[in-house]
């Protein structure tokens, strides 16, 4: 085609995370005309963001522009996915690196064609990653309704069992391959894009306010996958202990965030995020009370102000400056009692409420699992970015906490700069 | 191209089961059409199946099957024209059996039954048959001249990382500023806020190592003291025409004629020739859009990095600030000149200043927000300001901020905790209620602070937290010669910055090829918009790339079509010049339209507007779409007692399309006697495909499309805000044909509101059931 002959590609380029952030680099360069390799570790692209049930502040679904993107990568030859894939090692400079990736197997070949028949037969349950861990799925699933790629996934845990070879007997396309091993292959790029994200902050690790101690108390991405239609409640907002419809609910902000003990930054997106929030449960339960604690509000530039505005005219969402110093129980009826004090005031606050959001923060995933590379990193596990070195950059939330327009600015960016190695050569 | 046709069927997932293969068969037989038929047409011998056929010369080819959202790469078949029936998702899983039965045999023998799903299958065969017969390859649209240079508008921190960037990229740039020196408001700062740990201490000036690095680069041209006049043509062949600041030229860009003198006394519109002429008048002196510069320069794409100016604080009510009345009450870009010409002291009497307030909220205990066009930048600055007070009077400098809310997002967050250990600068929520003179100094009074109910601050300068305001705010900047106007369209949505409404895409602009970056659509410090440069310069390389191959840039990236017309029947009726969301085409004084289709985005909002029906895609058109109606068999008492119903849907291709197939993946099921067919945009809904279906005896009609309204959702502006107008003009027509208007309707759907898709349709259904069939029917 009339696309592929004009292109300047001088090379070709890697990009580490199939997350909102490594899409955007790797479309923005292939549509230059470059040559992308994009590796994702997860069976499908999206990460964070096809978790997510609306972005603020229009209030939209993020699988809008994930099919767009994905339309501009089915159009786009340039653009090569591996799935379940992670870097193992890197070696080799800028312009000329080599990177060693290990191709987990999927025990499902090209042959699929989504019909769902494997996961009809697949008795097994395995703990739905996609959801949090929030609901089991059949241990032969497609990890969401619009994943891409639009190919199920067979998990380790049912290979060797009985339910594999029912699920392989159940295709019709001999698309389960149960013998499929891993492999590792290696790939001659120009320039690395690490994408590799974020994961919300363990709030397990947040003592005093109680998660994983009281049933009533979940995180904000939690109630993300609630608020999803395609989620474990299917769209349900409902408090854990007894799956009722919370007549009240509390939101901690800065869980973990702003604070030296965890992560002494500001996560940038949790206050767009709890208000965001207070609309699902406002728009599900006209007459249920959301109680915001916060230190700031932050909600930067016009048009986050003006969400934040109009949250602020609900008299239904009642914001407190304060910080959430503790959380209680009461085991009768399982609500909590949030402690804080109003800042302004003075005054302690005891609320209770049905439930309890903890807006916990973004932590880098390279915080946990450094990647093999020579990268700079701060001491939050977030790279630095060596413009004047090349070769190897960060893109998105591994770089930098951010919203979804920061991120994928950044990672348009990121783009160039990866291109600018590329041209050196 | 000589077409060879053949038609596919695919019988796995379902399919083979749910239809009656063999009848589809039928179809393209009665046409002479070859058809085969594979249980499995995705798989190697499927597609081994079609490769033969088409080495042996087939080249369009119909394949009934899943989804064309599936399998794309794998049903791609380079120089054939391929058209994807549904039969998966779109018949077969959301119509399932055990809820439209199949005929029993007796019912077969009966002519007076009819299988609906079976027919609906059949209808999308048609369909796909036609459409290919309808349809050719696009070629590429190339250029006549076209130029790879980017041009940036405006020399400040912004502009000058993006021209930094595209040279480093190999790319040729030419920077406009209009002041005499590069710079920008970056050049007037003492210091900046710190970027990299430990946060603890403000850095150096940049900019002059970015004005160094600029210069070192010989694929630079820097133009100080220059403006753009006019920039003419498209993307790829943009001819600029460039001026000193101030200065009137005829090559000054025209503009449209305002609202309010496009009509006569009584409100009724002018004729062309008159607004022509008035036109004329109104532009007096200025060469008309069409006439090019013959001493322009060319440049390929557009990098709008023109920045902000200072806040002025001359609207809005500040009074109880002592603002315009008190001498010691500044902005926030007051005391930065103060601070960079020297120690900080007060304007009224050049005193040392070492009490200074940083108010960052103006409106009392009644509003929390801060100043307009504050972002979260003018927290920073006010952190980074009160260190001057620091660093100017280490003994006995105090610096105060009242904030409502302390905005340090991010990282920056460790610069105000670092802040917060010295011990001369006071932070508080609070309200500032009051500024009033008191003795020598001035008093600052304010309410419901963390350090009490009430407080009173001395201070000897206060300081407010103004905004940045962009320059798109005050002027078009870009100055565009094109036909919509000189500017930005529709930014008003965003208080006057040139942003994106969309979060996946933030370089989206109404204009192609014209790239924001930096404060022009943001509130940003200075990390921020050498970030956001990069982009804008990865956007306007891409531009130029994808123009230069001869294709479209983003949401349609990669679309070798392009609109044609059919000049000869054009009324100049200049619908596709208004409605074009993107301004790609100028009309001339008559009133026909000049397309420029490197700043097109095909999404046929101009197909859908005409009303002769002379625009169109190579692969998409008035007939393309048209016979795809019109294959549709429309059943009559005729063939039926009773004959079932049978109703167009008109699907936005992007969303509306996705959500339906997924409704079909997850088993719900809606009316088998509806057809869909998948459009680029609602905005290129023509209305005579309405009336096609109408008049061919169909019994209703409905749109299927994205959220308008200000927070659109549509990937091409306005598609179905354009078509819902369309739809309540059709009142009219539809009374000509004695229809009722009930027999067509639009529906909102977002893409992930699949599961009320069933209910949205059988409830359509249902109403045109109360409303009866089609009187046209069986004529």
């Amino acid at each position: 085609m009339t696309n592929d002959k004009a292109a300047p590609a001088s090379g070709s380029m890697m990009v580490v995370g199939g997350g909102i952030a490594g899409l955007t680099t790797a479309l923005e360069a292939a549509e230059v005309g470059y040559e992308v390799l994009l590796v994702e570790k997860n069976p499908y692209l999206g990460g964070r963001v096809a978790q997510l049930n609306q972005y603020f502040p229009k209030l939209c679904p993020p699988t809008c522009g994930l099919e767009i993107n994905f339309r501009r990568i089915k159009d786009n030859p340039r653009i090569k996915v591996l799935t379940l894939a992670e870097v193992e090692a890197v070696s080799g400079g800028p312009g000329n690196y080599t990177a060693t990736v290990k191709i987990l197997p999927r025990y499902v070949n090209e042959n699929c064609t989504c019909c769902g028949d494997c996961a009809k037969v697949c008795e097994t349950e395995v703990s739905d990653t996609y959801n949090l861990g929030m609901c089991r799925t059949k241990g032969a699933y497609l990890p969401f309704d619009m994943a891409f790629p639009a190919r199920y996934v067979i998990s380790p845990q049912i290979i060797g069992t009985d339910d594999a070879e029912k699920v392989k007997t159940a295709c019709k396309y001999d698309a389960v391959d149960v013998d499929m091993q891993p492999k590792t292959v290696d790939f001659s790029v120009g320039a690395i894009v690490w994408a590799t994200g974020w994961e919300p902050y363990d709030a397990h690790r947040i003592d005093n306010l109680g998660f994983g101690q009281y049933d009533n108390i979940i995180t904000n991405m939690m109630l993300e996958r609630q608020a999803a239609k395609n989620g474990p409640t299917q769209g349900q907002i409902v408090r854990p202990s007894d799956k009722k419809a919370p007549e009240s609910v509390a939101f901690v902000q800065c869980a973990g965030s702003r604070d030296e003990n965890h992560l002494p930054y500001c996560s940038y997106i949790c206050c767009m995020a709890s208000l965001k929030h207070a609309t699902y449960i406002r728009a599900q339960y006209p007459d249920t009370k959301v109680y915001i604690f916060y230190i700031d509000i932050r909600s930067p530039g016009d048009r986050y102000e003006k969400f934040y505005n109009t949250i602020k005219q609900d008299p239904g969402v009642i914001l407190i400056k304060g910080k959430v110093a503790e959380v209680s129980e009461d085991p009768a009826t399982r609500n909590i009692t949030v402690v804080a004090e109003n800042a302004v005031t003075g005054e302690k606050i005891h609320q209770t409420v049905d439930m309890v959001v903890l807006a916990t923060g973004m932590q880098p995933t390279a915080a946990g699992a450094k990647p093999p590379a020579d990268l700079a990193m701060n001491d939050d596990g977030f790279f630095i970015n060596d413009y004047a070195k090349g070769g190897m950059f960060a893109a998105g939330c591994a770089n930098k906490p951010a919203d979804v327009i920061s991120s994928n600015q950044n990672a348009t960016g990121i783009a160039l700069k990866a291109i600018q190695t590329l041209v050196k050569r | 191209m000589s077409k060879k046709y053949g038609v596919y069927i695919c019988e796995g997932c379902g399919i083979g089961e749910a239809l009656d293969v063999k009848a589809l068969c039928g179809i393209p037989e009665e046409e002479g059409v070859p058809v085969k038929t594979h249980p499995f047409l995705c798989g190697k011998d499927g597609i081994g199946l079609i490769q033969k056929d088409i080495a042996a010369g087939t080249n369009s080819l119909v394949i009934a099957a899943c989804s064309r959202r599936v399998n794309s790469d794998i049903f791609r078949f380079d120089g054939c024209i391929v058209d994807r029936v549904n039969l998966r998702e779109g018949v077969a899983w959301s119509h399932p059996r055990s809820e439209f039965p199949p005929l029993t045999e007796e019912q077969k023998a009966d002519e007076d039954y009819f299988d609906r799903v079976q027919m609906m299958a059949e209808d999308y065969i048609r369909m796909g048959m036609i459409r290919v017969e309808k349809v050719n390859l696009p070629e590429p649209y190339k250029l006549e001249t076209f130029s790879r240079n980017i041009l940036v508008l405006g020399g400040g921190i912004a502009g000058m990382s993006a021209a930094v960037d595209a040279a480093k990229a190999g790319y040729a740039v030419t920077i406009v500023e209009k002041s005499d020196s590069l710079g920008g408001f970056a050049a007037g700062v003492r210091k900046q806020i710190p970027v990299s740990a430990p946060y603890d201490a403000l850095i150096s000036p940049i900019v002059a190592d970015k004005i160094r690095e600029v210069q070192s680069f010989s694929s630079i041209t820097v133009k100080t003291g220059t403006v753009v006049a006019r920039i003419a043509g498209q993307p790829g062949d943009f001819t600029v025409t460039f001026k000193k600041p101030g200065e009137k030229i005829p090559f000054d860009v025209p503009f449209p004629l305002p609202p309010e003198m496009k009509v006569d006394e009584n409100g009724k519109e002018l004729d062309v020739e008159k607004q022509a002429e008035l036109y004329k008048t109104y532009n007096e002196g200025r060469n008309d859009i069409l006439t090019l510069d013959p001493d322009g320069e060319k440049f390929g794409a557009v990098i709008l990095a023109a920045g902000w100016r200072p806040d002025d604080l001359k609207e809005g009510d500040y009074a109880h600030l002592g603002f315009g009345t008190l001498p010691d009450v500044i902005t926030n870009h007051q005391f930065e000149e103060i601070a960079k010409s020297g120690k900080i002291t007060r304007p009224s009497d050049g005193k040392p200043a070492k009490s200074v307030v940083f108010v960052q909220s103006p409106g009392k205990d009644q509003s929390d927000s801060d100043f307009p066009y504050a972002g979260s930048v003018t927290s920073m600055v006010a952190l980074k300001q009160a260190k001057y007070v620091r660093e100017d009077y280490e003994e006995d400098g105090k610096a105060y901020i009242f904030y409502q809310h302390m905005r340090t997002p991010g990282f920056s967050e460790l610069f105000y905790k670092g802040l917060q250990q010295d011990p001369g600068i006071f932070m508080t929520k609070g309200a500032v209620m009051e500024v009033s003179k008191s003795g020598d100094a001035m008093m600052v009074e304010a309410e419901n602070t963390l350090l009490g109910e009430k407080l009173k601050v001395k201070a000897d300068l206060v300081v407010l937290a103004a905004g940045m305001v962009p320059a798109t705010k005050d002027d078009p900047v870009i100055n565009l010669a094109y036909r919509q106007g000189p500017g930005f369209r529709d930014i008003g949505l965003f208080n006057g910055y040139v942003d994106s409404n969309f979060i996946c895409f933030p370089y989206e602009t109404q204009r192609t090829g014209i790239y924001a970056a930096g404060a022009i659509r943001r509130s940003m410090t200075m990390e921020e918009c050498i970030e956001d440069a990069a982009g804008a310069a990865l956007k306007a390389i891409q531009c130029l790339e994808s123009v230069n191959r001869g294709v479209a840039v983003h949401p349609r990236s990669g679309d070798m079509t392009f609109p044609d017309f059919f000049f000869q029947r054009c009324t100049q009726c200049k619908r596709c010049t208004e409605e074009c969301p993107f301004g790609a085409l100028d009309d001339d004084e008559k009133g026909t339209p000049k397309p420029n289709p490197t700043r097109c985005r095909r999404c046929g909002t101009c197909m859908g507007a005409c009303p002769e029906r002379i625009i169109g895609f190579a692969d998409y058109n008035i007939d393309s779409i048209g016979s795809m109606v019109k294959s549709i068999k429309v059943p009559s008492t005729d063939d039926y007692t009773e004959p079932p119903l049978r109703i167009l849907g008109l699907v936005c291709e992007n969303d509306a399309y996705p959500a339906l197939d997924m409704a079909g993946l997850n088993g719900l099921s809606y009316s088998a006697d509806v057809r869909f067919i998948p459009i680029r945009c609602l905005g290129s809904m023509n209305v005579i495909w309405i009336k096609d279906a109408l008049s061919q005896g169909m019994d209703g009609v409905f749109l299927l499309g994205c959220k308008h309204g200000d927070d659109y959702q549509c990937h091409f502006v306005k598609g179905s805000e354009l078509a819902s107008i369309r739809m309540k003009k059709i009142g009219e027509a539809l009374a000509s044909l004695a229809l009722e208007n009930e027999r067509v309707a639009q529906f909102e759907v977002a893409i992930d509101e699949y599961d009320k898709l069933p209910k949205m349709i059988n409830d359509f259904v249902e109403s045109i059931e109360a409303l009866g069939p089609n009187p046209f029917k069986g004529f």
